[in-house]
């Protein structure tokens, strides 16, 4: 058994290019990431930064098509999925990897009972009776801490609230147990209030379960304290990944600081002004040449404009990595200066 | 129970002001019903009485109410033309013709629409789903006379797989019944086919893009599951719609199939009592057709229900 054997999840160079009519979109371009069981990867950036595509592609959800192309390597238990027939991809679908989605409120099908959603999924992978099925999404809806759960089987998504139907969606997607869990976005949609409980019950989950669990997330208060390391996404490349706590206390990579200097405060004075990111992120059809961050950064000298960083390693002679694509990164006494 | 109490409630609202715009346009046909009866050519004081006799004299609402109130006790009077026989009772010599026509011939339609839509939207924007969309215009733009003769000359003349200008009354011979109806309610279906397949591909198209979809195929279900599982019910809404109104279409208005295949259903019926001037099998068989239609729209209503959760409960 070599290394890459144990990883749940081990993702190489992948690169997710969307034909459309005004030109090809590389939405995910040129990204490498690995899970352990039980290891937990957030995966944080703007609207648009292709977060969402890397999930689907990861999991072979999006796959290569008349208009998608896709290279590089996705494996999930040792199989590349995306060399996997369309038959044996769907095998993987439940028992090994499995998505929660962003919007609650459209991804239950509204014509079909909360059982159902539960149910139809255990009798396809796991063959079970019926019955069996039944008693196993009861005991799914009650490690949810959804109240009533036999009830609950019978009623229409329509009937529950937000949070409870995202607590379906959790559940539907761990009916199988997977090894891996992609949470895209799983609180966006949600109430303020409910988002932490939500996001508490998936670190609780995946403890118990020693899942590996890949959060992705625009809201780096959601992924602060509860992922073991992060990557930070740009324009359809990661721009910084280390443990999460490193990034957020150092962060290296300029647009990895300013996002995380974008966080309002508690502690701010009163009336203090946002620190938003000035500009917008890259046209995709057209990205700049170089970095693609360059246009923004408040760094950038005209070899940023010109050559396009590799990720690289950045740490300070400590053992952990810390990878940044930067040609000038944030380096502790850099930031003294700046 | 609150709501199906409503609805009939609409709905006789609604017959009743049909019956009135049926009775109301029927009496503005030209010609005079006491000419059509007795022929040309009598005294003039001949007509008079009989105009006086069958009521024609009176005022518009009286007669009118006359005939309603008759009508409800299902007496809706008698033909004018001989063999004067009573209007009810033609009527339901021919309204069995032409359901029967009306919901074969969508049966044959849907059963062919359902998967040809399937199909294309699991295929939309590509050669499939061209080729069903070129064929399903080629065979709406095939007037419907045309194609029943040519099937017509293939299946009856030529093969002679069907009879044609024969009916057999669905009480008297199942099969019999059935191998007289195939072919006319064939034609039936080609008229409405290329629109249900077009209605039910968009609406799929449109639902294959929902997130739930997605969710659904994220659980490892096979395409061919999502699709009659989670995508066809959601977008049922519109075809269930458009076969209602096809429906009560139909039963007064497959004159053209009737004529050819010599049926002796609603269309041909309404046709030939206008021409002759036979006001009360108009006025009888127009109402019929709308009570059908009306009927048929209610049910089609409550379905939704079915179709949708969502729609069960009334929050108002």
């Amino acid at each position: 058994m070599n290394e890459r054997d144990d990883l749940v999840l081990d993702v190489r160079d992948v690169r997710t290019t969307f034909l459309t009519p005004r030109g090809p979109v590389r939405a995910v371009d040129g990204v490498s990431m690995s899970l352990r069981a039980g290891e937990t990867l957030g995966i944080v950036g703007e609207s648009g930064s292709g977060k969402s595509v890397l999930g689907r592609t990861v999991m072979g959800l999006v796959s290569n098509s008349p208009t998608t192309t896709i290279t590089g390597e996705c494996r999930i238990a040792g199989l590349d999925v995306h060399a996997l027939k369309p038959k044996d991809r769907r095998k993987l679908w439940g028992p090994e990897v499995a998505m929660v989605f962003q919007d609650p409120m459209t991804s239950l099908n509204p014509v079909k009972r909360v059982g159902t959603h539960l149910t139809e999924a255990l009798r396809l992978h796991l063959g079970v009776s019926r019955k069996e099925a039944d008693e196993r999404a009861v005991d799914l809806l009650r490690q949810v801490f959804i109240p009533e759960p036999v009830r609950r089987m019978k009623q229409y998504p329509h009937e529950l609230s937000g949070g409870m139907r995202q607590r379906v969606v959790i559940a539907m997607a761990l009916a199988c147990d997977p090894k891996l869990l992609i949470a895209d976005e799983p609180t966006t949609a949600l109430d303020v209030t409910v988002q932490k409980q939500i996001l508490d019950l998936l670190a609780t989950l995946a403890a118990d379960r020693n899942m590996a669990t890949i959060l992705i997330s625009h809201d780096l208060g959601a992924v602060e304290g509860r992922t073991d390391r992060v990557a930070v996404m740009y324009a359809g490349r990661t721009v910084e990944t280390s443990q999460t706590s490193r990034v957020f206390n150092a962060p290296v990579h300029p647009y990895a600081e300013a996002l995380l200097a974008s966080i309002p405060r508690i502690d701010d004075a009163p009336h203090t002004v946002l620190r938003a990111i000035d500009g917008s992120p890259p046209n995709m059809l057209n990205p700049p040449e170089g970095c693609r961050f360059a246009p923004r950064c408040r760094f950038a000298v005209d070899r940023c404009h010109q050559e396009s960083p590799e990720l690289r390693e950045l740490a300070d002679g400590t053992a952990d990595t810390h990878l940044g694509a930067c040609h000038f990164p944030l380096l502790p006494a850099r930031q003294e200066v700046s | 129970m609150r709501r199906i109490s409503l609805r009939i409630g609409e709905l006789i609202a609604v017959l009743f002001v049909v019956s009135f715009g049926v009775f109301a346009m029927v009496t503005l046909m030209p010609g005079d019903p006491a000419v059509a009866i007795l022929g040309e050519g009598h005294p003039p004081q001949d007509y008079e009485n009989l105009r006086q006799e069958l009521g024609l004299n009176d005022g518009l609402l009286h007669r009118y109410w006359d005939w309603l109130s008759g009508a409800v006790t299902g007496d809706l009077g008698t033909s004018l033309v001989p063999p004067q026989t009573d209007v009810t009772e033609r009527i339901l010599g021919a309204l069995p013709v032409s359901v029967e026509l009306a919901v074969l011939g969508l049966v044959i339609a849907l059963v062919l629409a359902i998967p040809l839509a399937m199909w294309s939207a699991a295929h939309a924007g590509g050669a499939i789903d061209r080729m069903i969309s070129a064929t399903m215009f080629a065979t709406l733009s095939v007037p419907s006379f045309l194609a029943g003769l040519l099937l017509i000359m293939i299946f009856a003349n030529g093969l002679g797989w069907f009879p044609r200008a024969q009916w057999v009354r669905i009480s008297e011979d199942i099969p019999g019944n059935l191998h007289h109806a195939l072919l006319p309610a064939i034609v039936i279906a080609m008229m409405e086919l290329a629109l249900f397949t077009r209605i039910l591909r968009n609406d799929l198209i449109v639902t294959l893009n929902e997130d739930y979809i997605l969710a659904a195929r994220a659980k490892g279900m096979p395409p061919w599951r999502i699709m009659v599982t989670d995508a066809l019910r959601p977008s049922s809404f519109s075809l269930v719609t458009l076969m209602g109104i096809s429906l009560g279409r139909l039963i007064g208005s497959t004159v053209i199939v009737e004529y050819l295949f010599a049926l002796p259903g609603m269309g041909s019926m309404i046709v030939t009592s206008a021409n002759q001037g036979d006001y009360p099998l108009v006025q009888g068989a127009v109402l019929i057709v709308a009570l059908v239609y009306v009927v048929v729209n209610a049910g089609i209503d409550l379905s939704y229900g079915y179709l949708d959760p969502r729609t069960r409960r009334v929050h108002a």
